[in-house]
């Protein structure tokens, strides 16, 4: 059998201690490869999905739009219009004249349907080869209808997810400044990159609210365009998930002064140590002792419970491929905690510095690999024998079809993650797969 | 009321009901034994459809991509598409691979024939060249199925030969599920006939859990029987709204095989019209133990018609499995409303009335190329007791307190649409008990006092 990792990936896998680190990343995708990466519109697709109350047209073919209906878990505690799946539908015509006079005519139609507080314009692969100029249909309907209407640059084949991220940012900064922003609290932040999957980011705002944090903006998670508007109102920038909006952070930082902090809300250290980066941040005795207290009264009560689980799940082997890298840090200390070993971690579009983090924290002989596909991560799993993988939808089949447990750590899932809760549905998930007794029938174990 | 397609008001598509036609290609590719399906075009295509696939299959699917960039976007893809090939056949070593263009590359013009050729004549791997089949999907023209009768003709085009009659059958029954396909050659063996039938996802997307996993699994119609459906004694096509260029037909004009087109045998009287030209074909009579199965789903049918009686239903989908399912429900007493599809082969309407034909009832609204926007707004004038079709009815199923009976593809919210069973009596036999427990239970459920008998 041929070897599963091709020659010209072989730099993009990385074993901790068997060599200095050293690691290729950010690169096109090998032909032939099947990658596990999505495209340039699903990233811009995936961080401006969650703004509830706005219009999100996908100009092109049919496929990009059906897609992303619906996909993501992103909660909303108003409108849904994001739940929708609207596009121009582009037919033979369109590609041989032109797309803009349904673009145009299909935008006035929805906005005139739904009363969007703005509308996103995504472009996909053709859209540019066929000589649509989006902005000026963009400019135009915005002036005929009063609502900001935005193009995103999305064309698929013009970088990866990460270039799709920089995309949706700046589209929703040209959104930031137009909001009154009076009134707003000294003790004031945004919360930048949580999507809100199962009721995440309102779990995150009871903390902030009980440290006597003011949330202005939530990007995107239960999103609204008035809140973008005004969100350089805050004082400060809570960046979570270093991909998705951190170059909207840059921005606010260039144009706005807003300092920007970095955190993550998974697992128990990661998600404390955030609620006291912004305390610190405030410099307020007051504001820190009630964080303390919040960070006590909830781990009195996590803590016991996770014992419980800990005591199936210590020893056990983990393996970690996800989109984003930031996510595999807090992921690795979470399977720390409970006394598991991750030995394969891995991420779609990670940078030099993520693996690099990675590589120091995590143990002798573990593999780090960037843009992996099934053919690897098979062989990773059955070389490392694994008891569970924590991926998205593309990866649990490959799990399940070597006896392997699963999680589903993606933005499809239906289970929060973050935040202390989140910890404890994690564990419960890791154990509910890992101790099921269906794998005693599975061939491989039997 | 108007009985214009609610399409010609509006530009826009809101949560369509199709999917990309190289989709269907894919799908029909994974049919192949030993294949690979390949898309050319840009990386997220093929993520997205994988993803799209997965979710309904649970099984891996690996759908390869030549991942074209800027530069191959303004050069031509001919390189990527070349070093793709040659990185799949060294990984997977496969039998064939199946190639679907996209959007992307069917707009730069690639010529994927010309780039193909010359890959061929350059080839100088170890081993054999892989056969290498190429189909058009662009998605801005047809829907899934198109892209998927037009994979199916691609291979018969690329692989069957002419030549003495060999007495197989050919069946090509368009997008079912392995459940369908797996009864369906057990309905083939009960004639004691040898049938081909392409493409076979019965075992490539529904395989077994295995102690090592093959990187290409086990299954799917074989290069050889491709080949050997040239010289086949006829071919039954499924779908009443099939263009005119697809398999059967080629193998028609090309190898002389008589081509029988009939509905999906939903139902009974579909079923019937199958089996009878089963018979003929075999020259047996129609086995004993279809005919029990039937009488036991008439029995069923006397059964339960009261809780159906004056019920009806709207449906959407692939064209011919709304065809089909409109026939059975039609037969059951459950009255089908409004048709849809995002299909548009422009044949719906005909053949829904043909498989309507002789039952009572008004006939439906039919519409071809509509969108859930526009079936939800029909549904609500016209307030059925069900609605049948795949998951994506669902938000439409919710907002009007009514049963989803679930067939086809996606099913996306539930586990198990690999093995939902849609044809010959014994489909017919679930899909009634299906629908009718739904209603009873819906029944139940809203009822004050809440029976537990019937
Ligand atoms: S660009 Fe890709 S996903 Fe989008 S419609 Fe075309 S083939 Fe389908």
């Amino acid at each position: 059998m041929p070897s599963a990792i091709f020659k010209e990936r072989q730099d993009q896998i990385h074993r901790k201690g068997e060599t200095p680190f050293a690691i290729d990343c950010d690169k096109e995708s090998l032909a032939g490869a099947v990658s596990q990466r999505a495209c340039v519109f699903c990233g811009s697709r995936v961080v401006l999905y969650p703004i509830a109350d706005a219009l999100h047209l996908v100009h092109g073919p049919i496929g990009c739009a059906v897609y992303t209906w619906d996909i993501r878990g992103a909660l909303s505690s108003g409108p849904e219009l994001h739940r929708l799946s609207f596009s121009t539908d582009l037919q033979e015509m369109d590609v041989i004249f032109g797309g803009e006079k349904k673009l145009y005519a299909a935008l006035i139609e929805l906005i005139d349907r739904h009363s969007p507080k703005a509308a996103f314009v995504y472009s996909t692969c053709i859209v540019g080869l066929i000589g649509d100029d989006l902005k000026a249909v963009c400019a135009r309907v915005a002036a005929e209808k009063g609502i900001p209407v935005l193009p995103v640059q999305s064309e698929g084949f013009k970088g990866n997810k990460r270039a799709g991220y920089e995309a949706a940012c700046d589209a929703m900064f040209q959104l930031v400044g137009t909001g009154d922003t009076t009134g707003i609290s000294k003790h004031s932040i945004n919360i930048l990159g949580d999507f809100n999957l199962a009721g995440e980011i309102w779990m995150i705002r009871e903390y902030f609210s009980r440290m006597g944090v003011e949330v202005v903006a939530n990007i995107t998670g239960d999103g609204r365009v008035g809140d973008i508007q005004r969100c350089h109102g805050a004082a400060l920038n809570v960046v979570q998930c270093s991909g998705a909006t951190m170059h909207l952070a840059r921005m606010l930082e260039d144009k706005y002064g807003t300092p920007v902090v970095r955190v993550s809300y998974f697992g128990i250290e990661d998600m404390a140590e955030s609620l006291y980066t912004v305390a610190r941040f405030f410099d307020d005795p007051e504001m820190l002792a009630r964080t303390r207290e919040l960070v006590r009264e909830e781990l009195s009560l996590l803590l016991p419970e996770l014992e419980r689980f800990k005591k199936d799940l210590a020893g056990k082997k983990a393996a970690i491929y996800v989109g984003g890298a930031f996510k595999a840090f807090s992921l690795v200390k979470a399977f720390r905690l409970l006394g598991m070993q991750v030995v394969m971690v891995g991420s779609q579009t990670g940078t030099q510095e993520d693996y690099q983090e990675l590589a120091e924290i995590t143990d002798e002989g573990t593999i780090i690999v960037d843009d992996s596909n099934p053919l690897e991560l098979t062989s990773f799993l059955k070389e490392k024998e694994v008891d569970i993988l924590v991926g998205g939808v593309k990866e649990r089949p490959i799990a399940y079809k070597l006896g392997v447990a699963f999680c589903d750590h993606n933005h499809e899932r239906k289970e929060a993650l973050a935040g202390f809760a989140g910890m404890l549905n994690f564990a419960r998930e890791v154990h509910g797969s890992v101790m099921s007794p269906v794998w005693q029938f599975v061939p491989q174990k039997s | 009321m108007s009985k214009m397609p609610p399409r010609a008001n509006y530009t826009s598509t809101t949560n369509a009901c199709k999917l990309c036609k190289p989709l269907g290609a894919c799908l029909a590719f994974r049919g192949v034994a030993g294949s690979v399906s390949f898309l050319h075009g840009s990386q997220g295509c093929a993520t997205y459809m994988r993803r799209y696939i997965i979710s309904h299959f649970n099984e891996p699917i690996d759908i390869a991509s030549s991942a074209l960039g800027e530069k191959d976007a303004v050069y031509g893809g001919g390189r990527n598409l070349k070093q793709g090939l040659t990185n799949v056949s060294a990984k997977y070593q496969p039998k064939l691979i199946g190639i679907a263009t996209t959007c992307l590359t069917e707009t730069i013009g690639d010529d994927v024939k010309m780039i193909l050729s010359e890959y061929r004549r350059d080839y100088n791997g170890d081993g054999e060249l892989p056969v290498l089949v190429a189909v058009s999907t662009p998605s801005y023209s047809g829907s899934h199925m198109e892209g998927f009768h037009a994979a199916v003709r691609g291979l018969v085009e690329a692989l069957s030969e002419g030549g003495p009659r060999n007495g197989t059958l050919n069946i090509l029954p368009g997008l079912v599920s392995p459940a369908d396909l797996r009864h369906l050659k057990s309905i083939l063996a009960a004639f004691g006939l040898n049938g081909t039938i392409l493409p076979d996802i019965s075992d490539t997307l529904d395989g077994p859990a295995l102690a090592d996993c093959p990187l290409i699994p086990e299954g799917g119609t074989t290069i050889e029987a491709i080949k050997g459906m040239g010289r086949a004694d006829a071919t039954i096509e499924f779908g009443l709204t099939l263009p005119d260029d697809t398999g059967g037909p080629y193998l028609k004009a090309r190898c002389k095989v008589a081509n029988h087109r009939l509905p999906m045998p939903v139902g009974i009287r579909a079923s019937d019209r199958f089996f009878t030209l089963l018979a003929e074909l075999s020259g047996q009579p129609i086995p004993q133990a279809l005919q029990a199965s039937k009488g036991r789903l008439i029995d069923a049918l006397v059964d339960g018609h009261k809780y159906l009686a004056g019920k009806t239903a709207v449906l959407y989908g692939e064209e011919d499995l709304v065809v089909g399912m409109a026939g059975f429900l039609a037969e059951i007493g459950v009255r089908p409303v409004l048709c849809a599809s995002g299909g548009q082969s422009g044949r719906f309407k005909a053949a829904i009335d043909e498989v309507l034909a002789g039952l009572p009832g008004e006939s439906p609204e039919v519409f071809e190329g509509m969108d859930f926007y526009e079936i939800a707004e029909r549904a609500e004038a016209l307030k059925p007791d069900l609605i049948v079709g795949h998951s994506k009815g669902y938000s439409l199923a919710r907002k009007l307190g009514i049963p989803l009976i679930r067939v086809g593809f996606p099913i996306h919210d539930r586990i198990g649409g690999q093995r939902i069973l849609h044809l010959g009596y014994e489909g017919a036999q679930q899909l009634f008990d299906l629908i009718t427990n739904e209603l009873i239970r819906a029944k139940q459920d809203n009822s004050p006092v809440g029976y537990s008998y019937m």
